[in-house]
């Protein structure tokens, strides 16, 4: 355990998600774990040193993470961690891992694509590399990159 | 040899073949021109093809009408898919759950990319994509491959231009695709803001084959066996004046032609504007129009193939 760590609080049950890219971290709180509908409580710490400089941590209270919430911050944060705590101690550590294929998760880059103009058409894309990360739609065949990811 | 089963096989991208299938339909072709006006007649006798077109079109649609009507088949079609569903806020899939139950194969051009692999996952029945917005267009790209192996005995070894707006224009980037399969030599000639996408050069650097970026066509017309022209499409352009600049760009005359190697083929998908001159219609060097007609063999070939009556 790291220095840094002792000025977080210890969580009872629940996830801690480590090794995530400096200010990363916040926009994944609010856009993946869906912050403003969360019931439990949240610890987020910022700007803490990790070996490969500052890094995020989110502890989260009473919550286990499901595959659609892995697969997403596996997007965005390729290298984090994810610890699962029962009664303060961790039971399960995992590293994330993107899957072959998103389904429903990332919207297709190409405004054009029939998954943006259909309703209730699912976007699928293929992940043809993931450092760097790029997708390819399964529908409309466009290739696109980190850049232009957005979650959905 | 690899037995080939097309039936039930939806036609949606040319990424989805390999260089053996590929030469599957063109041999099918070959078999379908062979055929006798009687012969041809019974071939798709109680089949039903539905054409469902979102968008405006010619000669695809005609050929594969046609196509389906020379093998005994009948075609049922909307005058104006946009008019009849989609205005009224039927879904994409909503639509061809109900064209399903009326056809056994469905043909289908849509202004969205990505369109005809959407309806082929929507339908047991097989889809053949005649065009998805600027995606892929795999009907168009067959009969090229069968024009350029009908007039030049072979598709391996060949050296192409691709000439006019390389950027836009789908059939070339699909046209690269299928050729890489073949020691091509490839030759494209456009304006720098128009030329091949990045992941298109990358397919041929990968594959090892040799290319090359020219901005005078006139450097490459006699040393190619293939002269493939482009329409610059005024609809790809969201810029006015760009459009302006490229327009008038790249014109073919009869003239320019001399010296030219003598199995040389001038190619085009058509519509033309004022890219190739009537003048060269007046050589020997120009296909466009039995290009344009070699549609109807490669499309009574994928109607076979994919109904199961060919194998």
């Amino acid at each position: 355990m790291t220095e840094s760590e002792y000025t977080i609080q210890k969580i009872k049950n629940g996830t801690v998600i480590d090794h995530l890219p400096y200010l990363t971290h916040l926009w994944l709180v609010g856009k993946i774990l869906k912050f403003h509908k969360l019931d439990e409580p949240v610890l987020i710490a910022s700007k803490l040193k990790g070996e490969n400089g500052y890094k995020g941590v989110i502890k989260v209270e009473n919550k286990a993470l499901t595959q659609d919430e892995y697969n997403k911050i596996a997007i965005i944060a390729p290298d984090a961690t994810v610890n699962i705590i029962e009664n303060y101690r961790v039971v399960d550590k995992k590293k994330v891992e993107l899957p072959d294929v998103l389904e429903g998760i990332v919207k297709c880059a190409n405004e054009g694509c029939i998954t943006n103009n259909e309703r209730w058409a699912k976007s699928k894309l293929n992940v043809l590399d993931r450092k760097p990360l790029e997708l390819k739609c399964h529908y409309c065949e466009h290739t696109f990159g980190r850049d232009n990811v957005y979650i959905l | 040899m690899t037995e080939h089963n097309f039936e039930g096989r939806d036609i949606v991208s040319i990424n989805d073949f390999s260089r053996e299938e590929l030469e599957h339909v063109l041999k099918t072709a070959k078999s379908m021109e062979a055929l006798t006006r009687k012969e041809g007649h019974t071939f798709l006798e109680g089949y039903v093809m539905a054409a469902l077109f979102f968008e405006p079109s010619t000669r695809t649609r005609m050929s594969f009408e046609s196509s389906m009507n020379k093998l005994g088949g009948k075609v049922i079609n909307v005058t104006d898919a946009k008019v009849s569903s989609a205005v009224k806020g039927e879904t994409l899939y909503d639509t061809i759950k109900m064209v399903e139950s009326y056809s056994d194969v469905i043909v289908m051009r849509h202004n969205k990319d990505g369109a005809a692999r959407f309806a082929a996952e929507a339908t047991g029945k097989p889809v053949i994509n005649a065009g998805d917005g600027k995606n892929q267009h795999p009907t168009q790209t067959m009969l090229d491959m069968y024009s350029i192996q009908k007039t030049q005995g072979k598709l391996d070894g060949l050296t192409i231009a691709m000439v006019g707006d390389l950027k836009y224009g789908r059939t070339v980037h699909s046209l690269a695709t299928a050729m890489s399969h073949y020691n091509t030599k490839f030759r494209f000639v456009s304006p720098s803001f128009l030329q091949m996408p990045d992941y298109s050069i990358k397919e041929l650097e990968e594959k090892g084959l040799d290319y090359s970026l020219h901005k005078d066509m006139n450097e490459v017309i006699k040393d190619v066996d293939v002269l493939y022209m482009t329409r610059v499409q005024k609809e790809r352009f969201s810029d006015a004046s760009e459009y302006e600049k490229a327009k008038d760009m790249y014109i073919l005359t009869g003239n320019m032609l001399e010296g030219a190697k003598g199995n040389m083929k001038v190619m085009h998908p058509l519509p033309r504007v004022n890219e190739i001159q009537p003048s060269v219609d007046q050589t020997a060097y120009h296909y466009y129009f039995d290009q344009a007609a070699n549609g109807v063999p490669i499309r009574q070939a994928l109607l076979a193939l994919t109904l199961g009556v060919m194998r």
